[in-house]
């Protein structure tokens, strides 16, 4: 049975807990509460990609666009409009969806790798539409002043306040993936993963599922657009081009794709390197991403997640 | 057994399948009795596979029709037929090699299931009742299939005997009223070929009705009470046993040459 330890999610939800505390202890670390916002928001994506990529196969080059679809969503409404940020991020996360499944309904249909060139002309389309349509997005300049977030009058205005919120829906997120994982539902995804043909004769609806679970990623890379619109209160095209889609690859390839625990942790590490650790690489860093998607899946293709595994296996001998 | 109708569990009238300009099947007529064990033999070539698939739904016929408990289902997508009740192995052992033995019989179930995302992902209780008696039913079946020690195995693991077993497993998760056998006995060895005849025999015992494809003669001709001869996607000949051993058409098929 595939079943996922409920004692290293309780771990971490203490991590996650006391993090900012123990950040606010050590000045070298001070600013990293910031980062793990990043991280958080990050992370809400590369669950559902892990759904989507590592359980159920499917392999998907444009969830930047679901991001910034998102975020943009967020972003127009609120300034333009003055509606209620946490609205728009409904309605993000709505038109996502229907976006998600007219694109994938096509192209789910189709085997191999045509889902991927789909998402990833989809990815460049979506791009080029933040650009040009300056009169929505402000074109290449971004748009500014997108409000905060207050929730009952209670204002997340500070780095902590934010993180406890953005965290607080990573968890949900996660423990609702898990439980779909060790479902029913989850068994169909790896089944149609390892063959479409057997998966359908055994009555599993193929396309249906395909849908479904590219309609949940793109759904939660949307709630986190929306998030990051309202942390920064700036968004700009740049932040939703195709290298970002390949980062989420990236991540996810380098935590270990065909587990959950994967994406959390390739999350992670990806966003300090990047926000922390890579920052005297300058343009360089994009040759440490290449270095790291080549050493993972010549030398560890489970991903960080995998380790245990091969650690437990070098005892067992 | 009740007369009329509902005799025929599986009824195919004029069906015909061409890939391009070759024709696999030429208006082939054909029915299944209730209960029964029916094998389909024939050259390679001759069009089993295909008229499996189209048994199975993996592509709907060029022509024709099936019928399954009297109502047509040759336009119906593999996994709405197996909603009806028709269930079946692969010829190449298609198991889900990420999954444990048990895991692949649960899946087997899916037909009976029915969770929705929305209630996996908040564990509603129905959902997880309903995995309980999943799980449970599927280890009955592995007790049934013998590899009741072997649940927790990766399904990659098994030797191809046990694979070929697993694969029938699999295909009883749904409970079929009909199951269809891709070469059950293709690669195995003389005692698990003994195995998966006497189980052959035992689902059909508890009332599953049996297609069966398969080239080892001895196996069908001791568990078959019809057999369906196809040469060059037509019938050539078709009855029980030892009507078949001695049509002189079928030795000439296989044998080749005036008979």
């Amino acid at each position: 049975m595939l079943r996922i330890a409920k004692f290293p999610i309780a771990v971490f939800a203490l991590f996650i807990l006391v993090f900012p505390w123990m950040a606010r202890q050590i000045p070298a670390i001070e600013h990293y509460p910031d980062i793990m916002v990043f991280a958080g928001i990050y992370c809400l994506i590369t669950i559902g990609l892990s759904l989507l990529m590592g359980y159920a196969g499917q392999i998907s080059i444009g969830h930047a666009a679901f991001f910034g679809i998102g975020a943009y969503i967020s972003g127009i409404l609120t300034t333009n409009y003055g509606m209620n940020p946490w609205v728009c991020m409904g309605i993000g996360m709505a038109v996502t969806a229907v976006v998600a499944a007219l694109v994938g309904t096509p192209s789910l249909k189709l085997k191999g790798h045509y889902l991927a060139m789909a998402t990833l002309a989809f990815g460049i389309i979506i791009f080029i539409i933040f650009n040009e349509e300056i009169e929505w997005t402000g074109g290449p300049d971004g748009m500014p002043g997108i409000p905060g977030l207050i929730l009952f009058g209670f204002e997340f205005d500070s780095v902590e306040r934010y993180y406890y919120l953005v965290w607080g829906f990573v968890l949900a997120v996660f423990v609702f993936t898990v439980n779909v994982i060790q479902s029913g539902t989850g068994r169909a995804l790896r089944a149609i993963h390892a063959s479409e043909s057997a998966a359908g004769a055994m009555g599993v609806d193929v396309a249906r599922f395909k849908i479904l679970v590219f309609v949940y990623s793109a759904v939660l890379a949307s709630l986190a657009g929306s998030f990051y619109a309202h942390y920064l209160n700036f968004i700009n095209p740049a932040t939703f081009d195709l290298f970002f889609s390949i980062k989420l690859l990236i991540m996810i390839a380098l935590g270990g794709m065909h587990n959950i625990w994967g994406a959390i942790i390739g999350t992670g590490l990806i966003t300090f390197l990047s926000n922390e650790w890579l920052y005297y690489f300058e343009e360089f860093e994009v040759i440490v991403y290449g270095a790291i998607l080549l050493f993972v899946t010549v030398l560890l293709p489970e991903g960080l997640a995998g380790v245990p595994g091969i650690i437990k296996g070098w005892f067992r001998r | 057994m009740s007369a009329g109708i509902e005799e025929n569990v599986l009824e195919l009238q004029g069906v015909v399948m061409t890939f391009g300009g070759l024709m696999a099947l030429s208006n082939l007529d054909f029915n299944v009795q209730r209960g029964t064990i029916k094998a389909i033999i024939g050259p390679n070539g001759a069009g089993k596979t295909t008229l499996f698939n189209i048994i199975a739904g993996s592509f709907p016929p060029t022509e024709g029709t099936v019928k399954f408990k009297g109502r047509q289902i040759q336009h119906l997508k593999a996994h709405k037929i197996a909603d009806r009740g028709i269930s079946r192995t692969f010829q190449t052992v298609e198991l889900f090699g990420n999954m444990t033995v048990l895991e692949n019989v649960m899946l087997g179930c899916h037909t009976r299931v029915r969770t929705s995302f929305m209630a996996s992902g908040f564990v509603l209780p129905q959902s997880r009742h309903k995995e309980k008696r999943i799980r449970e039913s599927a280890l009955k079946i592995l007790k049934f299939i013998g590899l009741a020690d072997k649940f927790k195995d990766s399904a990659d693991s098994l030797p191809l005997g046990e694979q070929k077993l697993l694969e029938i497993g699999r295909a009883l998760g749904s409970e079929p009223e009909l199951i269809c056998l891709d070469e059950p006995a293709a690669g195995l060895n003389e005692t698990e070929t003994h195995v998966a005849s006497s189980l052959i025999k035992a689902i059909n015992a508890k009332g599953t009705t049996v297609l069966l494809v398969e080239h080892d003669m001895k196996v069908v001709m001791k568990i078959s009470d019809e057999i369906l001869v196809l040469n060059y996607g037509r019938k050539i000949a078709e009855g029980p046993p030892e009507e078949i051993r001695n049509s002189p058409r079928v030795i000439e098929a296989y044998l080749g040459g005036e008979a």
